[in-house]
């Protein structure tokens, strides 16, 4: 036990004196967490909160002109710049760029005679379909010139489709209001009333929208929520960089020589190095998740709140940080200089978490990586930690997430040992 | 009867991938307390033998024991007889001395308070004493140099192998660490030593070896040698044995 724990020691005192590593190790990760969090949280924002900009040119005078504008604003989700500038303006593509428009709508100057004619033709009809009038204007079109929406390229094909749906949903209820008191019209001579409308048109049965949990909790998901578990788990892995760089030093100089000669060799080095960096993953996630709690709500960004199953969350982090302990070793072992460690571990870590998830939600990736994406640790440490911090689970739901982990660390484990008796080093 | 302080027989060993081997069929006695000096030109076999005698190299062919126990990878028990002081500098340079001597007293076996009082003889020994806190990475080659051999004696060995331990150091401190190894001789500890100092060789060594291409072809007090190749010192000797011609090989 004492030579463990010298070596331990030894260990922590290279680590602490190694400012540059230090720095890579919980410096980079901490803006990293931070910066991501930010960007990121002002997207959520901007999809959650803030309303989107949207420039409408109404070249139309009439009434369904007019209440198309009411119902695009009674959405709720457009911020709405209506001015006659603007729809006296030839390029809508300047105006959208002068007030910041994502997205543009034309009315045609028609809009309210071919909606009132599409109303009269479709209660004509079904007024016909119950035998109370002949249909005289059914041999006429129907057809409503379609509104052009513009957007700024830079927009997602989602959301790109969410704002359409809001556009035909307000298009709809115009339509609707003109085929209602068209019927109206017909049936009692004389228009409806505004308030049986209102009743008609607005009682409508909502939606209640109700985030995922397995415990219970109504947490809603958000930036730091997504973002610090994710960038944590790049945290532990990035000790790569230091961990690789101090088994090829060790390997290189002449140090490794003199423990072959001692009855204690190489392995204990390694459990040693293990345990100290295992710690240092600890640490680093405590100094995120830490950050994530105090520091976040302070600076304008949801502030972390911790899974209630804290065992679980620990398990998760132990498993983790060995798996990415396990991986800088076996990086380290291969390597034959420090910048051959350096520059495999770095890219290696960039690419297991873009497969991983990290980057890119894995769902959004396409089939063929579905199977590469099980490859990578960091996809199993982010579902799990998932699985904590936005469903509310304990370590039973995670479970399965955690097996494929342990078997990958002990794969890198297996590969570590094949890799040290192939190269005499133990 | 005492075991020798090195006995090897019919040791061969060849380097993986490699189509000769580095040394054949070597059979070699080291007496206790002697002072044995093995030399060769480069290439010609010497570190490979010190590696295979200090367990660094995994022979399968012969055997070697170091006063009297089997050299091996599986049981390590011979690791505590010997020291061993490499030509590169073994050690962590991030460390100063007393963390070094700390971390290799206790993977020697020594407790706390042994490498207390070990750390503390040695480096008033080696005069290391004054810069014990500092960082090794700052020292010269000499200071390193003695910070390496103090390391290799810290558990007190009954065997120490020194490869070439006085390479690129001042007058000085070849003066000082020949003085320390004399001392350590005389308190019984057995001199492994290889070097292309021959100078320095001659006031070390009581016994001497010459290998070359892999074989050991001399092996006797230097005085016998003297006499039996009617030369008057050991390069004169050196070259006689080996010849003049340059000896590149690959490592």
């Amino acid at each position: 036990m004492f030579k463990l724990t010298a070596t331990i020691r030894k260990d922590l005192r290279i680590l602490l004196r190694d400012k540059v590593g230090l720095l890579l190790m919980f410096l980079m990760p901490v803006i990293l967490a931070v910066v991501i969090t930010a960007i990121q949280n002002s997207t959520f924002e901007l999809v959650n909160d803030n309303k989107i900009p949207l420039i409408v040119v109404n070249r139309d005078t009439g009434e369904a002109g007019r209440q198309l504008l009411e119902s695009i604003h009674s959405a709720g989700i457009f911020s709405v710049l209506h001015t006659p500038e603007i729809s006296a303006s030839d390029n809508l593509a300047d105006a959208m760029k002068a007030h910041d428009a994502l997205v543009a709508i034309i009315v045609p100057a028609d809009f309210t005679s071919k909606i009132k004619m599409k109303a009269k033709i479709i209660s004509a009809k079904a007024l016909k379909s119950v035998g109370l009038e002949t249909d005289s204007l059914s041999e006429k079109s129907q057809h409503v010139e379609s509104l052009k929406m513009l957007y700024h390229p830079v927009m997602q094909e989602s959301f790109r489709q969410s704002i359409q749906g809001a556009l035909k949903s307000a298009v709809s209820i115009v339509e609707s209001k003109q085929i209602l008191n068209s019927l109206y019209l017909r049936l009692n001579d004389e228009p409806m009333p505004s308030a049986l409308e209102k009743e008609i048109l607005e009682n409508t049965t909502g939606v209640e929208q109700m985030a995922v949990s397995r415990d219970g909790s109504r947490n809603v998901p958000n930036a730091t929520q997504h973002n610090i578990p994710a960038w944590t788990i790049f945290a532990m892995f990035f000790v790569v960089i230091s961990l690789g760089s101090s088994v090829v030093r060790e390997k290189q100089n002449g140090s490794f020589l003199r423990l072959k000669t001692l009855a204690s060799g190489y392995l204990l080095s390694l459990i040693s190095k293990q345990i100290t960096y295992l710690f240092v993953t600890l640490i680093q996630a405590a100094i995120i998740f830490a950050i994530g709690i105090w520091i976040f709500p302070h600076i304008g960004l949801p502030a972390l709140n911790l899974p209630s199953d804290i065992f679980a969350t620990f398990v998760v982090l132990l498993i983790c940080g060995w798996c990415a302990v396990s991986f800088a070793i076996c990086i380290g072992v291969f390597a034959s200089t420090q910048e051959q460690a350096n520059g495999l571990g770095a890219v290696s870590i960039v690419l297991l978490a873009a497969v991983g998830g990290l980057l890119v939600p894995s769902f959004a990736m396409p089939d063929s990586f579905r199977y590469i994406i099980k490859l990578s640790p960091l996809h199993w440490c982010l579902e799990a930690f998932y699985g904590l911090f936005l469903e509310g689970g304990n370590l039973k739901d995670i479970m399965m997430n955690l097996l494929p982990l342990l078997a990958i660390t002990l794969l890198f484990q297996l590969i570590t040992f094949w890799g040290l008796k192939k190269k005499n080093l133990i | 009867m005492n075991a020798p302080a090195v006995r090897i027989q019919h040791l061969s060993y060849r380097y993986p991938g490699q189509t000769v081997n580095s040394v054949t069929d070597i059979n070699l006695t080291v007496n206790g307390g002697e002072r044995f000096g093995l030399f060769g030109p480069n290439g010609a076999g010497k570190t490979t033998l010190m590696s295979c005698m200090t367990g660094i190299l995994d022979f399968t062919e012969g055997e070697i024991e170091i006063f009297g126990l089997r050299v091996n990878r599986t049981n390590k028990s011979f690791c505590s007889m010997l020291g061993f002081v490499p030509q590169e500098y073994s050690f962590y340079q991030e460390l100063d001395p007393v963390e070094n001597l700390e971390y290799f007293g206790a993977l020697s076996g020594l407790n706390k308070k042994q490498i207390k009082i070990r750390s503390e003889e040695l480096l008033t020994a080696l005069g290391l004493w004054d810069v014990r806190k500092k960082q090794v990475e700052k020292f010269s080659g000499g200071m390193k140099r003695r910070v390496n051999l103090a390391i290799s004696v810290m558990h007190e060995p009954r065997i120490l192998f020194l490869d070439e331990p006085t390479v690129g150091v001042d007058v000085q401190t070849r003066f000082a660490i020949m003085e320390y190894l004399m001392a350590l001789n005389r308190n019984g500890t057995t001199l492994i030593y290889t070097s292309h100092q021959l100078g320095e060789a001659q006031n070390l060594c009581n016994s001497f070896a010459l290998i070359d291409q892999g074989r050991i072809i001399a092996h006797d007090s230097l005085e016998n040698l003297l006499k039996k190749y009617g030369e008057s010192g050991l390069e004169g000797l050196f070259i006689k044995l080996t010849g003049k011609a340059y000896r590149d090989t690959d490592v």
